[in-house]
């Protein structure tokens, strides 16, 4: 594959079988390998199309510093893109986010405004919303931006029609919505009775625990009606499965992943055939801090619980 | 049939600070009946006045969301677990 720069690198992701995590030979799973991306996220895919998207429609000009509030991987994949065509960057994160994610923002010449890390990102949007009432920040706000669902239809979803004509389930992670209303709505249109399934992580009670019922957070760009299924998954669970892909087929993904595998599994119990797509968002290189593949289960659970690591 | 509920910390003012508490019913929305005879107060927080999940809460029955079941007509048995937690968003 040749691109002009490196954002001409981003997406186009392998799909690659994961037949040895699959409870019988008639389910076949496969992994959408989304850490091969330049920033090591499928993030870089909403980077590109809102940062673009902006330009296209004059919203972002040279003297305006791009602002997000982000978990991380936005940030970092907005980062990328922010340096590689010459904008200021600032991205308002959790203050309990993993120390990789501080060191790659600032390699790619961000700048970090924390935010209360029990308030995980919902904490950061109120940050964010507050900041850019100064017209000099231009948010893309990814909760918000359809450039975000668009870049999942257009690249992810379509990637997946053309490699696997004949998928049944779709499996992804619920974060923004981004990922399972675009390619969810893709595959849709591909095959209606395609069953599209989100993955959602037990977060620490901490993170739970400050959040006012009234003052919960639903993304705009949401579509619920795309969902057909949604699971909670616990870190322990989550890790467990993470591992799993690393051990038995050589995988090396981020923590959500395993909270996806294990989302998939749960799914098919009861299946007799299917081809299911399990959308892996990152790269395990963000996680090494956290302990995730090494000693005690429980333990690195407990440690994951404690830390964003959506 | 008793069920596990599970309660967030913003809710255990309700609850005496208690995280689980069991409740009885043949569904979700019985459950949370159930609970409100209790714990005065706690339906109100969860269902709107239409009879609705409030939205910015979600419910799951063991882990599964009940809006992707049958909202608060989601069955429930013996020994299940109910999990209530406000609504997050990542990213």
């Amino acid at each position: 594959m040749r691109a002009d720069d490196i954002l001409g690198a981003v997406g186009n992701t392998p799909l690659v079988g994961i037949q040895r995590l699959s409870p019988t030979p008639s389910v076949r799973l496969w992994a959408k390998l989304e850490g091969q991306n330049p920033t090591g996220s499928l993030k870089d895919r909403i980077a590109v199309s809102m940062i673009e998207d902006a330009e296209r429609s004059g919203e972002l000009t040279p003297d305006r510093t791009i602002l997000e509030p982000t978990s991380g991987n936005t940030g970092i994949a907005l980062a990328l893109v922010a340096r590689r065509k010459g904008y200021r960057m600032l991205a308002v994160l959790p203050d309990n986010a993993s120390e990789e994610r501080l060191r790659l923002l600032e390699l790619y010449g961000a700048e970090i405004v924390p935010s209360p890390g029990e308030k995980g990102t919902n904490g950061a949007i109120e940050v964010a919303r507050r900041l850019a009432q100064d017209p000099r920040y231009f948010m893309p706000f990814q909760y918000g931006n359809p450039a975000n669902p668009r870049a999942h239809y257009d690249g992810t979803g379509a990637e997946i029609v053309r490699d696997l004509p004949e998928v049944t389930h779709f499996v992804a992670g619920l974060g923004t919505g981004g990922t399972l209303t675009g390619a969810g709505r893709r595959l849709k249109e591909h095959r209606p009775d395609i069953a599209v399934v989100a993955a959602e992580p037990e977060l620490g009670e901490l993170v739970y625990g400050l959040r006012s019922l009234d003052e919960g957070f639903i993304p705009p760009i949401l579509d619920e009606s795309v969902l057909d299924r949604k699971f909670l998954v616990s870190s322990e669970d989550a890790l467990r499965a993470t591992r799993e892909l690393a051990e038995r087929e050589g995988i090396f993904a981020g923590i959500s992943s395993g909270a996806v595998l294990h989302a998939a599994r749960r799914v098919v119990a009861d299946v007799d055939r299917a081809d299911v797509v399990c959308l892996l968002a990152d790269g395990g290189w963000k996680y090494l801090s956290t302990e995730a593949w090494a000693g005690d289960l429980e333990r690195a659970a407990k440690k994951v619980g404690e830390t964003l690591w959506w | 049939m008793p069920v596990r509920v599970k309660v967030p910390t913003i809710l255990r003012a309700h609850t005496d600070g208690e995280g689980q508490v069991d409740g009885e019913g043949a569904t979700v929305r019985e459950v949370l009946d159930d609970l409100e005879g209790r714990y005065p107060g706690i339906r109100a927080r969860l269902v709107t006045d239409d009879g609705a999940l409030h939205r910015f809460v979600n419910v799951y029955v063991n882990d599964e969301d009940v809006r992707y079941l049958g909202s608060l007509e989601t069955e429930v048995s013996d020994g299940d677990v109910v999990s209530i937690l406000p609504a997050v968003a990542g990213g």
